[in-house]
Order: C-alpha cells, then sequence, then structure tokens
C-alpha cells in the first residue's frame, strides 16, 4: 500500500534529536507491549511478522505520525488478536474502560503462484530498474525507488516474499539484491553531491535495466 | 473493525496495554513470568555494547575483521551475540572517502543483536524521511559535518538483511586494550550518524 509508513524522501520534517542515555523503555507499558507481540508471534502463534508490520502500515495515518512507536506497536498487536478472533474489540474497550482504537482492515490480497527462480537472476554489476507497481496490500518496495535505476552491489539471499506473507498466505522464498541508486537518479536536481542510497529489493520488484 | 463510527474517547495507553494483557491472561495465554522474562531477555541481548565489543575486535585483530566483513552473523556469533531478527548481517566499513549510514525508511528495522532495539530517534518520522534524501545537511544537523569529498551511502533496511557500520578508528588511540577501545563506541556510531572519538 502507498501508506504513511513509506516515509523515505518525504520533505517538511523537523530536525533529529539524539536522546542522550536513552533508556530501552521510557515508560513501563513500552516494555510490556514489546513483549506482546513476541507472545502473540512466537507463543499464541496468531500472525508473522510481516503481518505485524502491515498491521502497522494500516494504522489511520493521522495516528501513525502522532503515536509513539511503541503505542503504533501495540496498536497492531491488539489489531491482529481482534482480526485473528483471539480477543475481541468490545473486551478490550470494557477493560480499558474507554475507546479502544485499531488499524484499519487489509485489503483483499489474493493468493498468487509463483514460481520462484531457482538461481538469482541478477548478479552483482548489472543494472535493473525498479518496476514502478502500487499493491494494494503488503510491500517492502519503498515509493521512492518505483520506476528508478539502480546497480546491484550484492546478490544477496533469498527470503520469504513478503507481499504474500504479509496477509498470512502462502509465500515462496525469494532472492534478494541490494541495489545502489545514484541520489540523482531518485532526487533529480534536490539530490546532495556525492550521495547514493543502497536499498534491498525482492527480485521480482525488479527488471532488467536500460 | 473498522474506525469510522464515532466512539468514545480513547483509553489512556497504559490502561489498553493492560487491558490486552488481562484479557489473555483470563483466556490462559499469558505463562506466568512469561513477558517479564521477555524483557530481561531484551535487555541482556539487545545492547549497543555488543557492536561496539565486535568493532573493537575489528580495530585490533586484521583476520577479524576480514572474517567480519565476509560474514557479519558468524563474526559477531563468534564473541558469542547470536542474531535475533539479524540472521545475515552485513558490516558495511566506513574508509576515509566512504561514510555509511543506516536508516529504515518504511518501519524502524535493526539489528538488534549487535545494535539493540533501535533508539527513538532512528524511529522517528523525521530521520526515516531525510535520511536517504539529505544525508549530509540531515548529519551536520546531527553534528556530523562530513567533507565534501567523502561520499554517503545510505543503506534503507527495506529487506530481511540487517546492517551494521564499522566506524573509523580515531587517532590517538594506539596501544589501548580491547575493552578500552570497545568503550568508546557508540551506537550513533554503529548506525554511522557520529564518528568514534578517542575519549
Amino acid at each position: 500500500m502507498d501508506g504513511i509508513h513509506d516515509l523515505g524522501g518525504m520533505s517538511g520534517f523537523g530536525p533529529v534529536e539524539i536522546e542522550r542515555n536513552e533508556p530501552m523503555f521510557h515508560e513501563p507499558w513500552e516494555a510490556r507491549a514489546f513483549a506482546l507481540n513476541t507472545l502473540g508471534i512466537r507463543l499464541i502463534g496468531a500472525y508473522n511478522v510481516h503481518e505485524y508490520r502491515h498491521a502497522v502500515e494500516r494504522i489511520d495515518p493521522a495516528g501513525y505520525l502522532a503515536a509513539p512507536y511503541y503505542e503504533r506497536w501495540f496498536t497492531a498487536v491488539a489489531t491482529l488478536l481482534v482480526e485473528k478472533g483471539v480477543v475481541t474489540r468490545a473486551e478490550l474497550e470494557a477493560r480499558a474502560g474507554g475507546g479502544f482504537p485499531l488499524a484499519r482492515p487489509a485489503a483483499d490480497v489474493r493468493p498468487i503462484r509463483v514460481t520462484p527462480s531457482a538461481q538469482p537472476r541478477f548478479a552483482k554489476g548489472d543494472a535493473v530498474r525498479v518496476r514502478d507497481i502500487h499493491p494494494a496490500g503488503h510491500t517492502r518496495v519503498p515509493r521512492y525507488v518505483r520506476g528508478r535505476r539502480g546497480v546491484v552491489v550484492r546478490a544477496s539471499r533469498a527470503f520469504e516474499f513478503p507481499d504474500l506473507a504479509g496477509h498470512a498466505l502462502p509465500a515462496h522464498l525469494e532472492h534478494t539484491y541490494h541495489v545502489e541508486f545514484d541520489a540523482r537518479e531518485l532526487w533529480s536536481d534536490a539530490a546532495e553531491r556525492g550521495g547514493t542510497v543502497i536499498v534491498d529489493l525482492w527480485e521480482s520488484y525488479l527488471e532488467a535495466g536500460r | 473493525m473498522s474506525d469510522s463510527r464515532r466512539r468514545e474517547p480513547e483509553a489512556p495507553i497504559a490502561e489498553r496495554v493492560r487491558a490486552l494483557e488481562d484479557a489473555l491472561e483470563a483466556k490462559g495465554l499469558v505463562p506466568e513470568g512469561f513477558l517479564e522474562k521477555r524483557v530481561e531477555q531484551a535487555q541482556e541481548n539487545f545492547d549497543p555494547r555488543n557492536g561496539a565489543r565486535v568493532v573493537a575486535r575489528a580495530w585490533l585483530d586484521p583476520a577479524y575483521r576480514a572474517r567480519l566483513l565476509a560474514d557479519g552473523a558468524a563474526a559477531s556469533a563468534e564473541l558469542g551475540f547470536r542474531a535475533a531478527n539479524s540472521e545475515f548481517l552485513v558490516v558495511l566499513e566506513n574508509t576515509d572517502s566512504v561514510h555509511n549510514v543506516i536508516v529504515c525508511t518504511q518501519c524502524s528495522c535493526t539489528a538488534w543483536s549487535v545494535i539493540g532495539l533501535p533508539p527513538d530517534w532512528y524511529k522517528s518520522p523525521a530521520y526515516r524521511a531525510r535520511l536517504v534524501r539529505e544525508p549530509r545537511a540531515l548529519l551536520r544537523g546531527m553534528g556530523l559535518d562530513l567533507p565534501e569529498e567523502v561520499a554517503i551511502r545510505v543503506w534503507d533496511t527495506s529487506g530481511e538483511t540487517r546492517f551494521m557500520v564499522l566506524p573509523q578508528r580515531p587517532a590517538g588511540t594506539e596501544g589501548w586494550s580491547e575493552e578500552r577501545l570497545a568503550g568508546i563506541v557508540t551506537r550513533e556510531a554503529l548506525i554511522g550518524v557520529a564518528r568514534v572519538a578517542a575519549s
């Protein structure tokens, strides 16, 4: 989905401040929220990490930017546990004594049959172009590289295809590539001098370049 | 589960977390001590001091440095830091002419076993939005002013590979022990938004 989470390249944000001696968790509830996700994935087995990421992406855009990190984290966990029927929203609202925001529903993504290539289709040094795709559901191809040309700097390992795994659909293993883009290819005249960006992309996001 | 209909005011986040925990407990889904143990385990294992030790070893031992650059996960595991969500760890070496820096524009993926859970600034929309577009200006604002002749390579953690920066060893640290060297390597240097300073 072309969601609010896909922030790369957006303008309008302010400075980034580093907090000295930042603790791992700022509030006790953050630590509990962190651990509840482990419970949901590993112990209850209600969902996988790709579905978790997608549930964060499905949070209302205004709420996404306003909420602290672990609040987004928690809203995704609660959303998935409600969607999977482990708990109900009504019981959560009753126990919390107030409204209980959840993420918006996922798009209706259908299983696709993919015959993954046994051997990587691209090699180090190959020119590639990112396909200009706009999947309705979960995907890991950032908007700022779609349609852009780059060069493979590492033919990496094969990992589960997130666009399917993010919807609990059977996901094949697919080769991934670290693709380097010149800053000018991405940002044109607005690019800083002497910079590149390397993005980690699944094979089906790419086509041969040039 | 749409949010479209008007609802009563949101319960505070701490109440919502407690409510979910209680609801799961009432169904017998939370084994005694599970959540506490998970938090303790995170605090013990996801620590940037792990990455600092890896860096210090690489500065002192050229053979280890070569192994680290060839296979980051295996070399970190040699020191006892086994990947949690960083099954494939690629270590990026900073040099006089190339500076590497890491981001995750779509969420906040990090190599937990060596960098730790990501700090707030790494997770902020500002960092995620700006680094891929204006790294030099952003880093300058964060206190790292890189000379024009140094090329900046920004690594977006958009897949399952995890990254860690191998920063340059600062001058003035000749003869230092591994422990003392590890003591000056910060989380910020492992991500690439700071240099290591000899103090």
